[in-house]
């Protein structure tokens, strides 16, 4: 038994502790974004923040998120009130299958919440760990950007 | 017929489909005498196959393709909503399920919005005039007065009656016509539109969106152990430690088919590892020698198939004669998520959730497999991890399958694990390219020799002997013959005829059905390499000629839409002849029209070779692209600009790398792709509209004009030509000299 506290609420999770976080969102949280790409921390399809830190969800057991905050992109916002990426990333339309998105996010989320105003350059090497094969790269600089600018209270 | 549209493959593709045609040229009325359907409808010609609106007026619409991160579903819904004159909202789309769309083979070869798109155009627009019909003997008007507005027949007083209180249950139980009468270009409102595609929201909320977040009760997750090399067959396993574990349901095995079920994802992963370190494999050397890949690739069994062989008796005498090979390694899909597939039979029923690009096919392979009537088998798309198509999507459904079906009434679900994926999709075949080309004293191309060494390029399912469970277990089946593909599509030759008009030219595809390494259709086909070598080659001859890269190829172009997406290209880009650029700075231009029958594309790249370490910093791509009608500008744009960066990766990255019995690419460090520090600062894409004119596709257009684009400024930026696939920092630095 794990007790931590995801989104903000707390959660006490089974799984046996040498299971990966991403295997107690997925399968006992039954939560879609974080997904599984190579499950040795290669390809960034997992990543969600702990403690507002990204981290590789397939390589975290979760022994040790113990008491720890997690958060993931349903923690964003909803489809009734997206959050300023999930906004962002729509706009640009900054996806093609989309399956690295929410990994994508959640790194950027990190960047955003210390970077007011980041550079291309600045959000490309936040994003460096993650991967993305249908080449969306370029669009997802743009809606880092934007959404920069949504958290900074800028209309656009 | 303008002359813009005028196009040397014209009389083929009027013999192909040539109502096509009549779509944007209706005045064309020799064509009229043909029978066959717009796009699709040729093979599924019952409108309510298509189509159908219920008595509360929602509308349905149905296709046989796929959604694979392209944005196809957006680009449909806006082609139905233009005919049928509502929001796009209103238009509610069924992807390919075999127990309720019409059966459209694979979503492949950029042919969506010409099979789908244009049956879909057509019925809508013939279901128009049978509501506009209806609604005349309600209104009791004549049609000419009525129009179609928003789900309703609106007369000219402002009475509106709705779709549905039109339509009986028999109204659409009609074939299809040659001929329906379409909105106008001009006076289309959705089509055109860049329209914000309608599956994005559920992806960025976490909501479940792919055949991965498919959770029914009671479902169990399984994992194979795959053999450790194509050679490997199974000596021994003791399943016992594995059947003890926490949580584990069963393990099967058949013949070198190995696998496991539990109640929990992890513990199936813990489980296959126990199964995986338990299992006793008998290797055997199946593969070539990598470092002689493709003196090896031309010794294979094969047959050589003349694609032309054209002589000019008055072509002007040659002075200059070039000749060189290009080569390109066996490259992957390498999805970001490893496939994934549910399955569950139940009251004698088996369903199948699949990420794969064609569920009519997946539902034959299956079949066969487990001897089960097709009727009996249901395959349903879902959306996966982007395929560029065939990988892991097809066995990973059929391993679900036949796990599901050795466990009735429980749901499984199997999701490969990183290194099945790199190890076990089918790779894009390696491809070696001869070509020999001569000029005439004015700089002109008067002959072109051409030869392409390559294996087969497509052995999608079909039968079970194309799955590996169907290749694996201990009665299995053959798979079949390897299949070279036709002109004019082509596969390993797609691509193979150079569109530029030379007097001389010799083609040879020497196709060889080897299948040593696992291989299938990987985006493009053959298009890549041939377009590659081909657009590499036109700047070797225009260096040789003394000309300009652009103007040369201008100089050989007789299509006006190709001239007219080169010269777009040329001037976003800003194109100068002569440039001075700084030292390691090189520019490139490729340009080529994806299978001579789709999209016309041309690219040009700007970037750095770095002098100490080899490296490539891509600056910026530019790209012009005619697709035909556009239906969704920023959709055409995102499939160009990811297909440039896949294209930058496989060119500048990938090769797929084994020794004589195992693949050693698998993982991300042993097969790296291009990652953000990488990437291009800008990438800009002019799309070119033709309105009224046929869909081409756009999905492969932009992979071979970048990789040579690429080959032609790293060629510029060094002085040095790399023919070698991929050009990466060790072979740049071979180049120089560094």
């Amino acid at each position: 038994m794990t007790e931590f506290r995801l989104n903000g609420q707390s959660k006490r999770v089974e799984s046996e502790p040498d299971t990966p976080l991403l295997y107690v969102l997925r399968d006992e949280l039954q939560l879609n974004g974080a997904k599984y790409g190579c499950g040795l921390g290669q390809c960034g399809a997992c990543t969600v923040l702990l403690d507002g830190k990204p981290v590789f969800s397939c390589v975290v057991p979760v022994s040790v998120i113990e008491n720890r905050e997690v958060s993931t992109i349903e923690g964003l916002g909803t489809a009734a009130q997206p959050g300023p990426l999930q906004r962002a990333f729509i706009e640009e339309q900054a996806a093609q299958c989309g399956y690295c998105i929410p990994g994508m996010m959640m790194r950027a989320q990190a960047l955003l919440a210390t970077t007011r105003d980041p550079t291309a350059e600045q959000i490309r090497r936040q994003l460096q760990p993650n991967l993305c094969r249908c080449g969306t790269q370029n669009r997802i600089v743009k809606a880092v950007q934007r959404a920069a600018r949504y958290m900074k209270g800028g209309a656009a | 017929m303008s002359a813009l549209f005028k196009t040397p493959v014209s009389r083929r593709a009027v013999l192909r489909g040539g109502s096509a045609l009549i779509v944007s040229f209706s005045l064309a009325p020799a064509l009229l005498a043909q029978e066959r359907l717009p796009g699709a409808l040729q093979n599924t010609p019952q409108l309510d196959a298509w189509l159908r609106i219920a008595a509360d007026g929602s509308i349905t619409v149905f296709t046989g393709k796929c959604e694979l991160g392209q944005g196809i579903k957006t680009a449909l819904v806006q082609v139905a909503a233009e005919q049928l004159c509502v929001e796009p909202k209103a238009v509610n789309l069924v992807t390919a399920d075999t127990a309720q769309t019409p059966a459209e083979g694979y979503t492949a070869g950029s042919l969506s919005m010409q099979d789908s798109g244009t049956a879909i155009m057509h019925a809508c627009a013939q279901a128009r005039g049978i509501l506009l019909a209806r609604g005349a003997e309600r209104h009791v008007l004549p049609v000419s007065l009525l129009k179609a507005e928003n789900g309703a027949i609106v007369a000219p007083d402002g009475k509106r009656i709705g779709y549905g209180e039109l339509v009986a249950d028999t109204t659409l139980k009609v074939r299809a016509q040659l001929q329906s009468p379409l909105i106008p270009p001009a006076e289309h409102k959705i089509v055109g539109q860049s329209l914000p595609r309608v599956d994005i929201p559920a992806k960025v909320m976490g909501q479940p969106a792919y055949v991965h977040d498919l959770r029914l009760p009671g479902m169990v997750h399984g994992r194979v152990v795959r053999p450790l090399g194509y050679g490997a067959t199974l000596v021994l396993v003791d399943t016992s430690v594995v059947e003890k574990l926490p949580g584990v349901r069963k393990v099967v095995r058949d013949g070198n088919f190995l696998a496991v079920t539990a109640d929990r994802e992890f513990r199936a992963i813990k489980a296959m590892e126990t199964l995986a370190a338990a299992a006793r494999w008998d290797e055997r050397d199946t593969l070539p020698d990598q470092a002689n890949l493709y003196a090896w690739l031309k010794q294979q069994a094969g047959r050589t198939i003349p694609i032309r062989d054209e002589k000019s008796a008055t072509s002007a005498p040659a002075v200059k004669q070039l000749e060189a090979e290009y080569l390109r390694p066996y490259q992957m899909h390498a999805s970001i998520g490893p496939s994934c597939g549910v399955a569950l039979y139940k009251d004698d029923l088996l369903t199948v959730w699949s990420h794969a690009q064609g569920m009519f096919p997946l539902r034959q392979a299956i079949s066969q497999l487990l001897k089960l009537p097709p009727e009996k088998v249901r395959c349903i798309h879902m959306e996966g991890a982007g395929c560029y198509g065939h990988n892991g999507a097809d066995d990973a459904a059929v391993d679900a399958a036949y796990l599901a079906f050795s466990d009735p009434g429980t749901p499984v679900r199997v999701q490969w694990m990183r290194h099945q994926e790199h190890q076990w999709e089918p790779y894009g075949s390696a491809m070696a390219m001869g070509v020999r080309g001569s000029l005439d004293a004015s700089g002109r191309i008067v002959e072109w020799d051409y030869a392409v060494w390559t294996d087969t390029h497509s052995t999608r399912p079909g039968g079970a002997g194309s799955t590996l469970v169907g290749q694996h277990i201990a009665t299995p089946f053959t798979p079949p013959p390897a299949n070279p593909g036709a002109q004019p599509a082509g596969a390993g030759d797609r691509n193979i005829v150079p569109l530029y008009r030379v007097p001389n030219m010799r083609l040879l595809y020497h196709f060889r059905p080897h299948q040593t390494l696992r291989v299938s259709a990987l985006r493009g086909l053959g298009a890549y390499a041939n377009v590659f070598a081909i657009e590499s080659f036109m700047d070797e001859l225009a260096a040789a000629a003394g000309a300009d890269p652009v103007e040369f190829r201008l100089r050989h172009m007789e299509e006006a839409r190709a001239v007219a997406v080169i010269q777009r290209t040329a001037a976003a880009f800003g194109w100068q002849a002569d440039a001075r650029l700084p030292k390691g700075r090189g520019r490139g231009f490729a340009f080529s029209r994806y299978k001579n029958l789709g999209a016309y594309c041309a690219v040009a790249v700007e970037l750095d070779v770095e002098h100490e370490t080899g490296r490539v910093r891509l600056r910026r791509a530019v790209s012009a692209c005619d697709s035909g009608q556009t239906v969704n500008p920023d959709g055409i744009r995102n499939q160009i600009e990811g297909g440039i960066i896949q294209a930058a990766s496989w060119t500048l990255n990938e090769q797929v790398n084994f020794d004589k019995r195992r693949i050693a690419s698998r993982d991300w460090s042993r097969y790296p792709i291009l990652r953000f520090a990488d990437m291009f600062d800008s990438i800009q894409v002019e799309v070119i509209d033709r309105p009224g004119a046929p869909f081409l596709g756009t999905g492969e257009a932009s992979q071979g004009p970048t990789g040579a684009a690429i080959a032609n400024a790293i060629a510029q930026a060094t002085g040095k030509r790399l023919r070698e696939l991929p050009l990466n920092p060790a072979r740049v630095k071979a180049a120089i000299g560094v």
